[in-house]
């Protein structure tokens, strides 16, 4: 990222994804609107969050793998107050893990929310339920570009 | 020299200062006041004092503490990491100081300014990069909301209820109530008051909830034939272990295999390899209690009972005195006192000495843990 993480503070005052290296390229991937994961190049296995070897084979080759972008929620929490200020203004809101599709023992952190731009606590509560389905979509926040998640038309 | 830690060493001294909200001292001064009561306790010269242990998130080192306390030439430091995981390492690092001859009085020390101080989670400017970019953003900002993901899943898979989690605080507000230096001392609890209390992250309630404290604690460990001619009754250190699970990350283990078995099961697996007993032949339990759900998970990772079986365990008044595991005597850190654990310590050590204000009858074992969900510790103590 280019961009220094505190001067890129979005308005709305939503805490920015500090990327590391070894996490940059998510995010890149995420600008144009894809979800990818680490994969290593030599015995294929998908790794998050990413690092530099492959735990199983110790290969320092990977690639980044592109996901369908489906999944389920495997847990969810609604954060109340005391938050900080701009988090405080939405809540209570709510937090989903989603494993995906792809590739269950990996699961996001993330916010169901009605369309890619509405808030964290657009969603009825009452329609969080684990094991819902959901896709990605992507929000644009602070100069940055993060997944949210929509249900899944049933 | 001894092969193994196996009570190769005890506690001979505890100490501490008062518990509340907020005390006027600073932490360096609570650090050296709970440490010089340990030794006065112990009957140990400070100036004999040569081996130092404490963990992370203590803003007070052994360097300002050992010219404080006017201790001697320290040969033995370490500082454990992740918080309030490494409480019961600090006793494990200076018993394996002690029994290898590193070292003859060892302090252990916890001092925190939590109540008055700031909350770490509050800090945006040191937003860890990895894993905090993966989670922060999305709101996911507080331990209670790391925990309560696990705890909501759990819930989920094993038919887990409030109620469950009410058991615990329940038992360790009983225990307060009991300890007259507990900061819920005459503050008793009722399901009522749980139920309808407010959520901070739903699952998770107030009540499930620790305390924010100011406070300090220490220990004193030596030798077991030193031991000996102390003050009080050795506590001996029958067993110590940390635990880092293969593919763990931390209070956010959300990216592997089994999430809801977490460092409880490794350290676990190694303190019961080493020991001369095993948990059906615990008296007491002092579990590290951050957050309820901790003491299922905990419960299960320290084979009280099977895995899903943690919140069931609690039913019928299991953890309360006169239950099938009594445990967080002294009320713990949802209701003594919140000072990453290291008040378990102390209190396992009343336990065997027969003095807690909660005492369980004739206890001769009792196991202490550190924090479940990050890289932990635990010890096994015996009178
Ligand atoms: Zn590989």
């Amino acid at each position: 990222m280019t961009t220094a993480p505190e001067a890129a503070a979005p308005a709305d005052g939503l805490l920015l994804p500090v990327p590391d290296e070894d996490g940059a390229p998510f995010w890149e991937y995420a600008a144009r609107g894809e979800l990818r994961v680490q994969a290593c190049t030599d015995c294929g296995r998908l790794r998050f969050p990413p690092r530099p070897c492959c735990p199983h084979c110790r290969s320092f080759d990977s690639e980044w793998r592109r996901m369908s972008g489906r999944g389920r929620i495997w847990s969810y929490v609604r954060p109340h107050p005391p938050l900080l200020p701009a988090y405080a203004a939405q809540a209570p809101y709510n937090v989903i893990l989603v494993e995906l599709a792809d590739a269950p023992h990996i699961r996001l952190a993330g916010n169901l929310v009605t369309s890619a731009d509405a808030p964290l606590d657009s969603v009825d509560p009452a329609r969080l339920r684990i094991g819902a389905r959901v896709h990605v979509v992507f929000t644009e926040l602070g100069g940055m570009s993060v997944p949210r998640w929509l249900l899944e038309k049933s | 020299m001894a092969a193994t830690l196996k009570d190769a060493t005890a506690i001979v001294g505890i100490g501490q200062t008062a518990f509340a909200r907020h005390l006027p001292q600073s932490e360096k001064e609570l650090a050296c006041r709970a440490i010089l009561a340990a030794l006065a306790d112990a009957g140990i010269d400070p100036g004999e004092v040569d081996a130092f242990s404490s963990y992370t998130m203590e803003e007070t080192d052994e360097v300002e503490v050992a010219k404080a306390i006017g201790a001697g030439d320290v040969t033995f430091f370490s500082k454990i990491g992740y918080g309030g995981g490494g409480s019961c390492a600090t006793v494990g690092h200076l018993a394996a100081a002690v029994a290898t001859g590193q070292a003859t009085v060892g302090v252990a020390w916890r001092s925190r300014k939590r109540g008055s101080g700031p909350r770490p989670w509050k800090n945006t400017a040191v937003q860890l990069p990895t894993p905090g970019q993966w989670t922060r953003p999305f709101g996911l900002l507080r331990p209670a909301d790391e925990i309560g993901m696990l705890a909501r899943r759990y819930m989920h898979e094993y038919g887990a209820t409030r109620d469950h989690l009410f058991n615990v605080a329940m038992a360790c507000r009983n225990r307060a109530n009991e300890n007259p230096t507990a900061m819920m001392y005459e503050r008793p609890l009722t399901r009522e008051m749980y139920m309808t209390s407010r959520m901070i992250s739903d699952p998770l309630c107030l009540f499930d909830n620790c305390l924010e404290t100011d406070g300090a604690l220490a220990c004193v460990i030596v030798s077991a034939e030193r031991a000996r001619d102390c003050r009080h009754k050795p506590v001996y250190v029958h067993s110590a272990a940390q635990g880092l699970p293969s593919q763990h990350h931390g209070m956010v283990n959300y990216w592997n295999d089994d999430p809801l078995s977490g460092p409880a099961w490794t350290a676990a697996r190694h303190l019961w390899k080493q020991a001369d007993f095993g948990p059906q032949d615990v008296d007491v339990a002092q579990i590290y209690d951050a957050f309820t759900p901790l003491i299922p998970l905990s419960l299960e990772g320290y084979g009280f009972c099977g895995r899903g079986e943690g919140a069931a365990f609690t039913e019928g008044g299991a953890l309360e005195l006169g239950g099938r595991l009594p445990i967080n005597t002294g009320g713990g850190g949802l209701s003594e006192a919140y000072v990453h654990g290291f008040n378990l310590i102390n209190e396992g050590v009343k336990q065997l000495r027969g003095v807690s204000t909660a005492q369980v009858p004739d206890a001769t074992t009792c196991l202490v843990t550190a924090g479940e969900g990050v890289p932990t510790s635990a010890i096994l103590l015996r009178s």
